[in-house]
């Protein structure tokens, strides 16, 4: 297996494919939007339809797990979702998955992490902060500040390591049947099913989920 | 026989031998998935509120699973040794 390609130079800063990918699926998130959202009427005709059950669902979504009054996040985690379900199912038309690159939901994971760590000194006060690490007793300190730290890092490597372990399972499928003409058409189809769609669609939904339930535990106390 | 290949072929049987993690959120899942069963099956009108939180529970027990494929991808792709 190698890694993502490297096609050149910018300004001095390297151009991988895990870039162009993304730059991809944020062309492709974009399109969908702007269709989905162009001209809304009173009366909504398909596009609008579709677009209002996503936005629906999302905000049931955020309502039942982060309470009424979190209502402000359902945009980012609509975004988040969104951004990841099309990232995590690149593999159907062909591309090398963004997420199959540590850089990807590194940042994802540090964006998830501020908002923690951000909304915890919010919702809380400073003092209700720095009380947090010395719960429920004061030794408990270390294994505190590990559980905060080790957090992004959890969420980094479910992310990585899912999506890493369908790309090597495809690339190792596609190679031994590249014997096989016929056979080679039908059996990648349930791999592609599972490995793609099934795991990038369940990965996107969790990575969301946890980001929802860990900033809402910060702010609720 | 040269050293780099004892480190090549200890490196693939380390990775194989890291891969045993895989048991444990392998148990740890179905467990948890058998649980939620049972629950839906006690109490139908709640299955999404159930399967929102088996998944939840589920992805964070899958973390030692991915953290030995990590371990065994390294070893295998990336060998800080080779």
């Amino acid at each position: 297996m190698n890694g993502p390609k490297l096609f050149g130079y910018l300004f001095g800063l390297p151009v991988s494919e895990t870039l162009v990918n993304t730059w991809i699926t944020m062309a492709i998130a974009f399109v969908m939007c702007f269709v989905l959202t162009r001209n809304l009427k009173k009366h909504p005709g398909k596009a609008q339809v579709i677009g209002e059950g996503i936005v629906t669902a999302i905000d049931n979504l955020v309502g039942s797990t982060m309470g009424k009054d979190k209502m402000k996040f359902a945009p980012y985690i609509l975004s988040l979702m969104m951004f990841l379900i099309f990232a995590n199912t690149c593999g159907l038309y062909g591309l090398r998955s963004p997420t199959g690159d540590i850089s990807f939901p590194l940042t994802l994971a540090l964006i998830t992490f501020v908002l923690i760590e951000v909304y915890t000194w919010k919702g809380r006060g400073p003092k209700g902060y720095f009380k947090e690490y010395i719960e429920p007793y004061p030794f408990m300190l270390p294994i505190n500040i590990i559980e905060k730290f080790s957090r992004p890092v959890s969420m980094t490597f479910r992310i990585f390591g899912n999506l890493v372990g369908g790309i090597i399972i495809m690339l190792l499928a596609y190679e031994g049947l590249s014997g096989l003409t016929y056979l080679a058409l039908i059996i990648p189809i349930p791999l592609h099913f599972y490995f793609d769609l099934f795991v990038g669609c369940i990965q996107a939904f969790i990575f969301s989920m946890l980001t929802m339930v860990f900033i809402a535990r910060g702010m609720d106390d | 026989m040269d050293g780099l290949s004892i480190i090549k072929a200890a490196s693939a049987i380390g990775a194989g031998l890291a891969m045993i993690g895989g048991i444990g959120p392998g148990l740890g899942q179905g467990y948890a998935a058998g649980k939620a069963a049972e629950a839906v099956g006690r109490q139908p009108e709640a299955q999404g509120d159930i399967i929102k939180t088996m998944l939840i529970g589920a992805a964070v027990a899958e973390t030692c699973g991915i953290y030995a494929l990590i371990v065994a991808l390294i070893l295998i792709f990336a060998n800080p040794w080779v």
